[in-house]
């Protein structure tokens, strides 16, 4: 069971959660994860031993590297995520239903 | 009320459904008209967009910026590619966070179903990394209030 504190001071970053969603398409090594976000495998690393302190990646040691995955606990996380766009369109689409239905009504 | 999909498609794609109670005419104005596009393209309760920029041809600009008056905002800008009046929309856009994220290509039709209206809107990024980058962006907006709820419940 992570630490909920650690887990969510880890995730009140947008580039961690970006990492994240990048991992959600499966392991990915830190040179990997560098290229797409525009940071240094420094940086990377750093943002990595807080998402990894947090229980929300794992690594696991092949030869010199030390790819990553989402440990379970991330992957509930992104399902919230998905959840939450899901939540904001919806909220949208709903205020449109209104917006729509007062066009009627003028016509 | 009609439910919303919302799911990822290959390596690049996002496809989002919604059908509306309104003719495609309805649905497609609500979509190009700034004055209508400001009352529901809002996101999280209490953001609102002050500035809405919809040139609906060819080349036209697309400008929306969010704000939630508290001082945080953001905004899109982007450009139509190709409109058939009153069934598809094809336009290029970027967030700014301030940094402009890569081109996201949207294409959304409004098909006739029933009375009402079927919209799909198709979102290309350019790979894979870029589509979970920029949901976890997009859903930033949403998480804010959310956030707050889960300091409270830990049950959003």
């Amino acid at each position: 069971m992570p630490n909920l504190d650690a887990s969510f001071s880890a995730l009140a970053d947008p580039t961690r959660r970006a990492i994240l969603a990048r991992l959600a398409l499966g392991e990915a090594t830190v040179m990997e994860l560098a290229a797409p976000f525009d940071m240094t495998q420094p940086a990377v690393s750093r943002h990595l031993k807080v998402l990894e302190g947090a229980g929300l990646i794992t690594r696991r040691i092949e030869g010199t590297k030390r790819p990553c995955r989402l440990a379970p606990a991330a992957v509930n996380e992104i399902d919230q995520w998905l959840g939450m766009l899901r939540k904001a369109l919806s909220a949208n689409y709903d205020r449109l239903d209104g917006v729509l239905a007062a066009m009627k009504t003028s016509e | 009320m009609s439910k919303m999909t919302l799911k990822t498609e290959g390596d690049r794609h996002v496809v989002v459904t919604r059908r509306f109670d309104a003719a495609p005419e309805s649905v497609y104005r609500a979509h190009t008209e700034p004055a209508l596009i400001q009352k529901w393209l809002l996101g999280p309760d209490g953001w609102t967009m002050p500035v809405c920029i919809n040139e609906a041809r060819p080349g036209g600009k697309i400008r929306y910026e969010w704000t939630n008056g508290e001082g945080a905002g953001f905004h899109v800008t982007g450009e139509y590619v190709e409109l058939v009046p009153f069934s598809r929309l094809v336009h290029v856009e970027r967030m700014h966070m301030p940094d402009a994220t890569p081109d996201n290509h949207v294409e959304t039709t409004f098909a006739p179903d029933g009375t009402g209206t079927l919209m799909t809107m198709r979102m290309t990024l350019p790979d894979a990394a870029t589509r979970a980058a920029m949901l976890s962006t997009g859903m930033e907006h949403g998480m804010e209030a959310s956030y707050v709820r889960l300091e409270t419940t830990l049950n959003p």
